[in-house]
Parts: structure tokens; C-alpha cells; sequence
């Protein structure tokens, strides 16, 4: 019996197959283009349907309405905005306030979280008992109560305008919430950020040159006081030639409220406090896990090199844990962006309040604002997972190294 | 070659299951018929129809404004605006019961109409002439005359809208309430702070922990929400009414039977008051040998019919929630615990601007 020598396949062909068609051959290649045409055929469903109802009931369409004037008020802005602005400035007014109380959110998570961590990881029983509390109980309530509940508290603890809690007479806390002295820029404030840029710039080279001494010929350069000179020198010296560069505005009692002076509103506190202390929670049981992850030789090994606890953990765990601990990080990261939205329900003026609401009733045009705040969030997500892609990449490299 | 043929193989293997797969079919099948649906519902334009099959009125109501739209503890919903719902639902269905009450804060209320979640919006909803236009909805007419309006505590000292400078101000987002604050204290050059919250309960709730000096919103909603507050008497609502608020109700655009329907269920409230029919002599009414009457009542031509509803029309409406003042003073009048005055809700033959057109 003989066996007919088979004609050996094309690779090129062979590998297309594989390419398009994955293990499934071309039959996999049809069954996706078939896929995707149905998806494609849905999406153009879904769009003409949506156009001919709008059209049919006379609905508004379009983004002309963004050069409209808004015509209300927002009680929290980083840009200057009045109610004869437009749309447009109304969606960067709330996009700016929603960055705000996420970026600030995340910073206090992200301490908070590896405080309780550290607490529940504690040999020491109160303490790791305590962190184990905080982590049951904030992580078990909903949120949105949470946020109900820090605005309230805070605003029934807190006084009156006329009955404020002054601080020095600079600072005022009462429940329109806390007032500190507004800086005003003077003429000298130009010159004072050259000089503190400059010093900046020559105390990192500073450290550069003598970190480059000591790994390669073993040198110790001391160089603190030259760093004191650059970094607070420099200034001074600006500040005698050409004066202050800053003016404080003390804020003043008048008719109902302070006038002059910033302001922090209570809403914003609650949002930021409800929002840190919840993922905090979580953020604490991801670190736990991922100290927890690092094989517990790494710290005998550290002991027995004579290293403290606080320098093992420091030196040696953290950097290993954090390889676990950054993918679940970024999600909560992207957990208090996205909750952020509730700031609605105690009037924190964020991107959903003041766009996807009151926007969205006043222009009736729910379908654009709406695809525009998601796609707002999109991309606030995706920017922050790859920013955290970049650093958990960093954390890797160093690792393999 | 042994591998080569051992792939070979194992193609041939995974493209039976594939084809022997049914779940694969059943869910294009669904797929396929979700996207028919998408497509074929398009437009509704039926209202009266798709109402009549599902046997219910669908009617988007407020979150809970006493006098216009509030559950009781039972969950039995009253107010000028629920009393609306309950006409169209008798004209239409013969049964006020039969509505689905669907609340809805200030922001979604639109939204909710426009996607036809519910047929009718009675909800104490400001007609403007961008409202009527770009939104996609007609308005229906006017349930209630109203004017924006500002409530401080007595122990503020205030006694007029003009004093209120550098003030706090609670309000709900997503109202004319908003943009009349924006344009009042623009026009008198005052300063103040807004703080918007997505329901009217939350901003009621901050102005009386003190966070706001002034709450605004319609007057009537001051005294409804005024209701609702610890010590009621240690507010007042300022004289000053800075805006025109006409309420009414609202359906959407391409639909004129079912914009007459709403409309003249309206307009029937208020023509069975100047006429003297009242849900208790509505029966000796109909024996009535005034032409006016018997039009009016469907004893004599077929006014309702052409609206695409039965002859008896104003009788079911009268019956089920009585005419236009009986339906007022029941909810926001001197009887109620609103305690609001008729003032230019009254009729237009008797001082005020209520006036609807004749049916004939």
C-alpha cells in the first residue's frame, strides 16, 4: 500500500486561513463577517430609526445648540462662567468640577485606603481590628446614602453665616462652607516663579550630578545646601528686589454671607469625603491581598538583613504587592469617577447635574448630550487606566531588571 | 504530515459543532426580531389606539408636589395634575382607575415623553415657547395660572425679593425656576448663589438645614413644599412674583387626534364649571333641555365622537373627577390644606383668566 505524497499546503494561504478565520478556517472568517455585517446592519437600524422619530415628532437635532447661552448659574467654577455663556462653557464648567472632585477623590482613596491596609495588616490588635471595622461597615452601605449622609451631617454640625467659627479671623467654617483668604497676584509674582522654576530646575541637576557621582565612583557629594540656596534662596532674593508676590483678600462678613475670599463649598466636601472613604474601602482589602500575595520569606528574608518592619514592607513588599495591586486599583479608580455623578443629589454642580441635567431639560436634546457625557466618561476612564497601564508597566520593568 | 492531517481533523470536527449548534440560530432568530421591532415601531402615531390596547393611560406625574401630584400612604395618587390623568383615562378607557401614575423628576420629564415611555405629561410643566417648538411636544393648555415665587425663614428679617443680595438659593434642576433666578438677580444687579438639586425633596431638605437663605420655585410649589418643612410658621413666601408660569400638560408632536383628546378633556373641565355641572347634578343635567347643555352632555349631536370618543364624554369627566373648580378647590384650594386662593384661576366671567374655547 502506497501512500500518495500529499501536496504541501501554501504557507501564505495557510496562514491568512488562520489569521482571519482563527481555528475555525474560512468558515470562521464567514461566520465573522457575517457578524459584523449584522452589527453593522443594527447600529444603521438603530441610528435611521432614531433620526426619523425626532424628525417625525419635530425633535430638535444637532450640536448647533452648544453657541446657545445657557442662562443659569453654577455655584462652583474653576473657569470664570456667567449665565450668559454658552452650552459649551456649561459642558467644560461641569467637566472641570467633575475632574476635580475625582482627582482629588482619588488622592485621598488611594492614602486612606493604604492607611487601613497597613491597620488591618497590623500585628498590633486594636488597630488591625479597627481598620477590619471601617472596611465592613463603609464598604456595606450604598454610596449614594453615604454622600446623603456626610452633606447632612456636615451641614447640621456646621453653624450660620453670622454664627461662623472663625479661625485667627482668616479662616470662617460655617454651612455655606469653609472661607479662606483669596490670593491675589501682586507685580512682584512674575520674577518669584522664575526664580522658584530656576531653583527647581538647578536642585534637580543638582541631585542628578550627585546621584550619577555615587553609583559610579562611589563619591558622596554633599549638596543640602546648595538645594536649600536654589529652592528657597532664589525666591527670597526675588521677593527683596522686586516685593511680595501675593496678597491675601480676608473675606468679610456682609448681608448674607462673606464676601471676598474663596470659598470650598460643603458640597463638595461631602462628595469628595463619601466618595475617598467608600472606595477606600475597597482600595484597602486590594492592597491587603496584594501584600498578602507576597510570599511571606520575602519578609523573613528582610528581617534577617537586620531591615525594621516599616523598611521591609517599604523596600521589599510594596514594590512586589504593587504588581497585584495596580489592575484592581485602576478600576476603583474608575468606581469613584463614575460614582462622582451622583454629586446631583446633593447639588455639587459635576458634569451629569449641570449638563446631562439641566442642560439636557432646558434644550431637550437628550440623545447628543447624553452620547457626549458618555463619551466624556469614556475617556476619562481610558485615560486613567492608561496612565495606570503606563505606571503597572513601569512597576514590571523594574521588577524583571 | 502527522500534525497537518491531526489539524486537519480537528477543523473538521469543530465545524460539525458549529453547524450542529441550534443555540447559535435561536439567537440570530432573536436578534433578527428585536431589530424588526426597532424598526417597525417608528413613530407611533396612534396614541388613542396603543392606549386603548393596553387598556391603561400611561401618565408621567411630579415626584410628589401636594395639590398637584402626591401618593398617599396607600399609594392612591391626588392633585390638579393626577385629576387630569384620571379625565383622560374615563374619556378614553371609562375607568379614571385605569392609570399608571409614572413620576418623574424635573430633568426626565421630557426625555420621558419624548421616548413615549408615557402618553401624557401632567406635571406641573411650565409652557414656553422653546418647550412647545424643539422639544418635540405640544402643550395642551393651562391647569394652573402660576408665577415663580421665593420662601425665606421669618427670622431672616427679609420682607421683599429685593433685599435677598449675595444670598444662597436652593432650587431644582432642570425648571424655568433656574433661568428666571439667573434673569432676576442679573436684572437688579445682585449677587447670589445658586445650588441646583436633581429633586425638589433635596433642595427642600437643604434649605431647612440651613445651607440656603432663600428656596424658589412656583409659588404654589412654595406653599405645597412649605407644607412639608418641621415648623411651616417659621417661613414666609416673599410678596414678589418675578415670572409667568403657565402649567399644563403635554404630549408629543404627530399625533393631533390625541393632542385634541388631551386638550379638550381639559378644556371640558373648565366649560362644565361656567356651566354649573358638578359631579353631583350631572344626572339631572342630562335631562336638561338646554341646547347648550344637551350639546354639551352628548344628548343631541356627536361632538365626542368626532374627538374619536364616545357621545358622553363630559359626563364621564365630570363623573369621575368633577368639573375644573371642584377639581381645584378640592386639591390646592381654601378647603385643602394648600389653602390657595382661586385668584386668576378663576373663571374669566368671574375675575379670572381661566377661559376655555366653546364645545359646539
Amino acid at each position: 500500500m502506497s501512500i500518495a505524497p500529499r501536496k504541501p499546503p501554501l504557507q501564505f494561504a495557510l496562514r491568512l486561513k488562520r489569521a482571519l478565520g482563527g481555528k475555525t478556517g474560512w468558515n470562521g472568517l464567514a461566520a465573522q463577517i457575517g457578524f459584523a455585517a449584522i452589527l453593522a446592519w443594527i447600529a444603521y437600524e438603530i441610528v435611521a430609526n432614531a433620526r426619523t422619530n425626532l424628525e417625525t415628532q419635530h425633535i430638535a437635532s444637532g450640536f448647533g445648540f452648544l453657541n446657545y447661552n445657557a442662562g443659569f448659574d453654577v455655584n462652583q467654577s474653576l473657569i470664570a462662567y456667567n449665565n450668559s455663556d454658552t452650552y459649551w462653557r456649561v459642558f467644560f464648567v461641569g467637566l472641570l468640577n467633575t475632574i476635580l472632585v475625582s482627582v482629588i477623590g482619588i488622592v485621598f482613596a488611594t492614602v486612606i485606603g493604604f492607611v487601613v491596609a497597613l491597620c488591618r495588616l497590623s500585628p498590633n490588635w486594636l488597630l488591625s481590628r479597627i481598620g477590619g471595622i471601617y472596611v465592613e461597615i463603609v464598604r456595606n452601605l450604598p454610596v449614594l446614602f453615604q454622600i446623603l449622609f456626610w452633606y447632612l451631617a456636615v451641614l447640621a454640625a456646621l453653624p450660620a453665616p453670622r454664627q461662623s467659627i472663625s479661625i485667627f479671623s482668616t479662616f470662617f467654617l460655617n454651612n455655606r462652607g469653609l472661607i479662606v483668604p483669596l490670593p491675589v497676584s501682586e507685580p512682584g509674582l512674575y520674577p518669584f516663579l522664575v526664580a522658584l522654576v530656576v531653583g527647581i530646575v538647578v536642585a534637580l541637576g543638582l541631585r542628578h550630578h550627585a546621584r550619577r557621582a555615587l553609583f559610579q565612583r562611589g563619591q558622596m557629594i554633599r549638596i543640602w545646601p546648595y538645594l536649600l540656596g536654589c529652592l528657597l534662596g532664589l525666591p527670597l532674593v526675588s521677593m527683596l528686589v522686586f516685593g511680595w508676590p501675593l496678597k491675601f483678600e480676608l473675606p468679610q462678613l456682609k448681608g448674607f454671607n462673606f464676601a471676598g475670599g474663596a470659598r470650598v463649598i460643603p458640597e463638595f466636601v461631602a462628595l469628595t469625603v463619601a466618595l475617598s472613604t467608600y472606595t477606600a474601602a475597597f482600595i484597602a482589602e486590594i492592597v491587603r491581598a496584594g501584600v498578602m500575595s507576597v510570599h511571606k520569606g520575602q519578609m523573613e528574608a528582610g528581617s534577617s538583613l537586620g531591615l525594621s518592619r516599616a523598611a521591609t514592607l517599604r523596600l521589599i513588599v510594596v514594590p512586589q504587592a504593587m504588581r497585584v495591586i495596580v489592575p484592581p486599583l485602576t478600576s476603583q479608580y474608575l468606581n469613584l469617577t463614575k460614582n462622582s455623578s451622583l454629586a446631583v443629589a446633593i447639588g455639587y454642580p459635576d458634569l451629569v447635574s449641570v449638563f446631562a441635567g439641566t442642560a439636557v431639560s432646558q434644550t431637550g436634546q437628550a440623545i447628543e448630550i447624553i452620547a457626549m457625557t458618555m463619551g466624556v466618561y469614556l475617556l476619562l476612564s481610558l485615560t486613567t487606566s492608561a496612565l495606570m497601564s503606563v505606571y503597572g508597566w513601569r512597576i514590571n520593568r523594574s521588577m524583571a531588571a | 504530515m502527522a500534525r497537518e492531517r491531526e489539524a486537519i481533523t480537528k477543523q473538521n470536527v469543530q465545524r460539525t459543532t458549529l453547524k450542529g449548534l441550534p443555540m447559535k440560530r435561536v439567537s440570530l432568530a432573536v436578534l433578527l426580531a428585536a431589530v424588526a421591532a426597532l424598526s417597525v415601531q417608528s413613530a407611533s402615531a396612534q396614541t388613542l389606539k396603543t392606549v386603548k390596547d393596553r387598556g391603561q393611560l400611561s401618565c408621567g406625574v411630579s415626584q410628589g408636589l401636594p395639590g398637584f401630584s402626591s401618593p398617599d400612604d396607600k399609594g392612591n395618587w391626588t392633585g390638579i395634575d393626577v385629576d387630569v390623568c384620571r379625565a383622560i383615562a374615563a374619556v378614553v378607557l371609562d375607568d379614571p382607575t385605569k392609570v399608571k401614575f409614572v413620576p418623574l423628576s424635573a430633568k426626565d420629564r421630557f426625555t420621558a415623553l419624548q421616548s413615549g415611555e408615557i402618553d401624557v405629561l401632567s406635571r406641573n410643566t411650565t409652557w414656553t415657547v422653546s418647550r412647545d417648538t424643539s422639544l418635540g411636544a405640544n402643550f395642551t393648555g393651562v391647569t394652573y395660572y402660576d408665577g415663580q415665587g421665593f420662601m425665606v425663614k421669618k427670622s431672616l428679617k427679609v420682607n421683599s425679593a429685593l433685599e435677598l443680595n449675595s444670598a444662597s438659593v436652593c432650587v431644582q434642576t432642570g425648571t424655568t425656576t433656574e433661568q428666571n433666578l439667573a434673569d432676576f438677580f442679573k436684572g437688579n444687579n445682585m449677587k447670589y448663589e445658586v445650588i441646583a438639586f436633581g429633586s425638589i425633596d433635596e433642595a427642600v431638605k437643604a434649605y431647612e438645614s440651613g445651607r440656603c437663605d432663600v428656596f424658589t420655585d412656583d409659588a404654589s410649589g412654595l406653599y405645597a413644599s412649605r407644607l412639608k418643612l418641621a415648623n411651616p410658621a417659621d417661613h414666609i413666601v416673599l410678596p414678589e412674583i418675578i415670572s409667568k408660569e403657565p402649567l399644563g400638560p403635554m404630549v408629543r408632536h404627530g399625533d393631533d387626534q390625541w393632542f385634541d383628546i388631551v386638550k379638550w378633556t381639559l378644556f371640558a373641565m373648565i366649560n362644565a364649571e361656567e356651566l354649573g355641572i358638578t359631579q353631583k347634578n350631572v344626572d339631572t343635567m342630562l335631562k336638561s333641555d338646554k341646547p347648550e347643555m344637551k350639546r354639551v352632555l352628548g344628548t343631541d349631536g356627536n361632538l365626542g365622537e368626532q374627538l374619536g370618543l364616545t357621545k358622553d364624554w363630559v359626563v364621564r369627566i365630570v363623573k369621575a373627577v368633577g368639573n375644573y373648580g371642584e377639581t381645584f378647590e378640592r386639591n390646592v384650594g381654601t378647603g385643602s390644606p394648600l389653602g390657595i386662593a382661586r385668584g386668576v384661576n378663576n373663571l374669566w366671567n368671574k375675575g379670572g383668566i381661566q377661559y376655555a374655547p366653546p364645545i359646539r
